[in-house]
């Protein structure tokens, strides 16, 4: 026997499976709950709050609440948007994120989130952080000036590649992504055609000799905000 | 009743802003009709003439006569407004953020590979301004009232903000201009 779990977002009422999280239930339903740390397929990790939503009154990452019956969920209200363009505002200004140079300018998350949000400019003062790059490996590179700390090559590389490729060292601001080697990405088993790599929400890992390769006009988010394909049909699944 | 003045600077910049505002074309006659330039480049007109409605910056401050010429902006202007990403984060300029200046200027006037100066110090006459510790944006110098990203930001972007501005409309940028490359 099938059960069905029935919660509200935003006042309409949507169904779910028990078990599942706000965010995937309100997916389905056809409702984007934006998020940066969270992909299909991987366990929910609920570090970057962007997908924060208010449940019963208090706020709750959505990507790691499971749904209940009854629960009231709000999501596309002011005081949530607010919350959630801090969020990124934090991230832009705490790493170096030179959106004009880089190469995954128009098909970058942090950025098409900024861009859905309306942000012009950070409200918070620019850090400047001192950061690495590794560009060891022949055909990857890691560019930590860019990195957000979301965790997805990290556990992209342990559930999805069997690997275990990348982890989080350090606390804090010396937190980043290192690599399982003595030294450097080039003596890692990491292939390029991991879905570690590809699992990088922003320019912080990115294959060699394919940079720019989509024209701009044609990226992306060059045309329709990031989220816009969960509103167009509420049976898809976002990438 | 006298046209507004609008007011135009490179600071820390490439001067690209400033090409995609003459990229409106022929709009631009229709821009002259109803505002006059003051200090801008696009003129040469060198000191501020009196009051502007408008002054868009273009670039971050890199080093001192930025932050003078900047704040001269502010004490002229009604509205400020920054113009393309360096104005809004620093910017190419910033990457030398994450390297003390005086790392900076060992590497550009003594150390760099094709660098030739027997003298073997960084220039410092009086006459060139000093540089700062860091690339600032605009918004961390003085207060700025609204910001157009871009790297340049679309002329189309930059015209519909001025028509919008100067006819005390609402500004409602369409999706597909807000970019920040």
């Amino acid at each position: 026997m099938s059960q069905t779990v029935t919660l509200t977002i935003d006042g309409a009422k949507i169904e779910g499976q028990p078990g599942q999280m706000i965010l995937g239930a309100a997916q389905e339903a056809g409702i984007y709950i934006p998020r940066l740390c969270h992909k299909d397929g991987l366990t929910p990790h609920g570090s970057c709050r962007v997908c924060t939503v208010m449940v019963n009154g208090r706020p709750m990452s959505a990507c790691t609440t499971p749904i209940t019956e009854g629960m009231v969920v709000e999501n596309d209200t002011e005081q949530i948007s607010s919350l959630r363009r801090d969020l990124i505002d934090m991230l832009f200004v705490e790493g170096n994120h030179f959106c004009m140079f880089c190469e995954r300018s128009g098909n970058c998350e942090l950025q098409a989130l900024a861009y859905r949000f309306g942000i012009t400019a950070p409200k918070y003062p620019y850090m400047f952080p001192d950061r690495d790059v590794d560009a060891t490996h022949p055909d990857i590179m890691i560019d930590r000036h860019r990195c957000i700390l979301c965790g997805r090559c990290v556990r992209s590389s342990q559930e999805v590649d069997g690997k275990n490729v990348f982890q989080f060292v350090g606390r804090g601001e010396e937190k980043r992504v290192a690599v399982n080697a003595e030294a450097a990405l080039a003596d890692t088993n990491v292939d390029v055609t991991d879905a570690a790599i590809e699992a990088c929400p922003v320019g912080a890992i990115i294959k060699k000799r394919v940079g720019y390769v989509v024209p701009i006009g044609k990226r992306l988010y060059d045309h329709k905000p990031i989220g816009s394909e969960i509103e167009a049909d509420g049976a898809v699944t976002a990438k | 009743m006298a046209k507004p003045k609008i007011a135009t600077t490179s600071l820390a910049g490439c001067f690209g802003c400033h090409m995609s505002l003459l990229d409106i074309d022929e709009r631009i006659l229709a821009l002259a009709e109803i505002v006059d330039f003051d200090k801008s480049p696009l003129d040469d007109i060198k000191t501020f003439t009196g009051r502007c409605a408008v002054g868009l910056i273009e670039g971050g401050c890199a080093h001192e006569e930025n932050v003078e010429v900047l704040r001269d902006f502010r004490k002229h202007c009604d509205v400020l407004i920054s113009v393309g990403d360096c104005a809004i984060s620093g910017g190419i300029p910033a990457m030398r953020n994450m390297v003390p200046l005086q790392e900076c200027l060992q590497e550009a006037y003594v150390d760099g590979p094709s660098v030739h100066n027997p003298a073997g110090v960084p220039p410092n006459d009086p006459d060139i301004p000093l540089m700062l510790d860091k690339v600032y944006p605009a918004h961390e110098v003085v207060k700025i009232d609204y910001h157009l990203p871009g790297c340049p930001p679309p002329a189309d972007m930059l015209w519909e903000a001025l028509v919008a501005l100067l006819n005390n409309k609402p500004l409602d940028l369409p999706y597909e201009l807000v970019k920040y490359d």
